[in-house]
């Protein structure tokens, strides 16, 4: 029993996520016994209880398609961007975006095999893939991502049961294993980029606790999808992550086993640890 | 001497040259693989013709930009006749259609699929499913159509739901004797499909096509020998 708590306890970050991620696909999935479903659309637009969401990156290649302007779509992409705005946009990537659980499930199976090989790409792919997504849209006046957005299309896929883009989700998949270390979500994904640049300001945010309670093992850089956004903290250079890339998936968390890290909303500035300034004046 | 001259070149210019052959090479890249995605983009199917638009759908063109491939319109659907196409459908990835030999448009008169629009790909200024234009039906199959055999199934023109306006019988003569055509008013006709689910044929002899494709257009060429 202890040890089920333990089992519990150190996953609580990652069964929370899995909770949340599945109740979302569940609540435009499964029927209700009186009909019709908890939340209508996908992910590009939706509707929970009578409140309209939009997808503010999906909208903005619309907008670049030379869309006109419709107003419910507009106050659903006014009511996602402010949350992520203020939380932290990569949130959507890590509790929101079913494909979280494909490549999740592709770190699983790299780790299990004990996969080392990886293909390094820059972390700049995915700004340029969104610039060109942007771009494209602009010129085609179609929505260029939304032609293979693996979002949507595993939506589509779970609900009118299509298959023909699972080989899209099969591809993401073996890439993920074999070929980069999370390969899609941290460096082709343009949605995440997306949502990287529109949260930078969240502050929603991992945050080092006490000074000392870190001796510095480095585990949850090793488990944290976006390593980078960790490296700070640990080296005792920041008392918070700031960068927009982290996910706030609370891998580190689960990892941390002396509780130096927590997960809460700070509205101060930076550099504020514990009342000691971390980082020197001169 | 001159070689010297040209070492000390080489040795004050590469910063500048390497931040040159950066940008042009990024340019390079960026150009290339704009050309491709967009080469890819137009290559993607085109809308077939037997691919129907909800009621109240913008001009193709515009629609395409301003559908935000949601499926709003899809659930709200009481008769499930959307689909949102995939990857292998003969429409853009994501966009909602019906085919009319398979599924009709029910003519619903509150138009639940074009309210449910968050965007206005389907226009919420569409407000009488008879104004409605999803195509228009045209009778293609003179030498098919049991009523030109002098039959008359007339199916087609007693399932319409805007019966005797959008389609109806003319009598036409020819050395058969007196034949009853169904002949569309194309004014009234919003393309619903419901026709052409029911020909009875094998494949449907009246079939809802693309106004422009169905109607042709006026335009360009001089009418007559010139």
């Amino acid at each position: 029993m202890r040890r089920l708590q333990a089992m519990l306890y150190r996953n609580r970050w990652l069964f929370s996520r899995r909770i949340i991620q599945l109740l979302i696909i569940a609540a435009f999935a499964v029927e209700l016994p009186a009909g019709g479903y908890f939340a209508q659309g996908n992910l590009s637009s939706s509707v929970w209880f009578g409140i309209g969401l939009t997808d503010p990156y999906i909208w903005l290649q619309s907008l670049f398609a030379g869309a006109p302007l419709g107003k419910a779509a507009l106050i659903g992409v006014a009511i996602v961007a402010v949350f992520y705005l203020l939380l932290g946009g990569r949130i959507y990537c890590s509790w929101v975006c079913p494909i979280n659980l494909v490549t999740d499930l592709s770190y699983w199976v790299r780790q299990k095999l004990n996969i080392k090989s990886n293909f390094t790409l820059s972390k700049n792919l995915r700004v340029a893939i969104l610039g060109l997504s942007l771009l494209l849209s602009l010129l085609s006046g179609t929505l260029a991502w939304e032609t293979i957005n693996p979002i949507t299309l595993f939506q589509r896929e779970l609900m009118w049961g299509s298959v023909a883009g699972a080989t899209v989700l099969a591809s993401i998949f073996l890439f993920d294993v074999f070929v980069t270390r999370r390969g899609w979500c941290s460096h082709i994904c343009p949605v995440g980029a997306f949502y990287s640049e529109l949260g930078r300001m969240g502050r929603l945010r991992v945050k080092a606790t006490q000074l000392g309670a870190c001796h510095g093992c480095a585990e949850c850089i090793k488990v944290c999808p976006e390593p980078h956004v960790l490296a700070p903290v640990v080296a005792k250079k920041a008392a918070f992550v700031t960068s927009g890339d982290c996910t706030r998936c609370g891998a580190c968390l689960d990892q941390c086993s002396t509780g130096a890290l927590a997960m809460n909303l700070s509205f101060k500035k930076q550099g504020e640890f514990k009342g000691i300034s971390v980082v020197s004046e001169h | 001497m001159a070689d010297k001259i040209s070492v000390a070149a080489e040795i004050a210019e590469p910063e500048r040259r390497k931040v040159f052959r950066k940008i042009f090479r990024q340019l390079g890249a960026a150009t290339v693989i704009t050309m491709f995605g967009k080469a890819v983009l137009d290559s993607r199917p085109a809308r077939a013709a037997n691919v129907l638009r909800p009621p109240g759908a913008l001009p193709e063109l515009e629609f395409n930009a301003a559908c935000i491939r949601c499926g709003l319109c899809v659930e709200a659907c009481p008769y499930d006749i959307l689909h949102l196409a995939s990857w292998s459908d003969p429409a853009p990835t994501g966009t909602p259609y019906f085919v009319g030999r398979n599924d009709p448009c029910r003519m619903c008169p509150d138009i639940p699929c074009a309210r449910a629009c968050p965007t206005g790909a389907l226009s919420p200024l569409l407000t009488d499913i008879k104004k409605a234009d999803m195509g228009v039906a045209v009778l293609v199959g003179h030498e098919t159509c049991l009523n030109y055999k002098g039959l008359t199934c007339s199916i087609c023109v007693r399932v319409c739901p805007i019966i005797g306006e959008a389609i109806s019988l003319k009598p036409i003569k020819n050395e058969r004797g007196v034949l009853q055509i169904p002949t569309v008013d194309s004014s009234k006709c919003t393309g619903c499909g419901t026709c052409e689910k029911h020909c009875v044929l094998s494949e449907a002899a009246i079939r809802v096509l693309p106004r422009e494709l169905g109607l042709g257009v006026e335009g360009a060429q001089s009418v007559g020998r010139w």
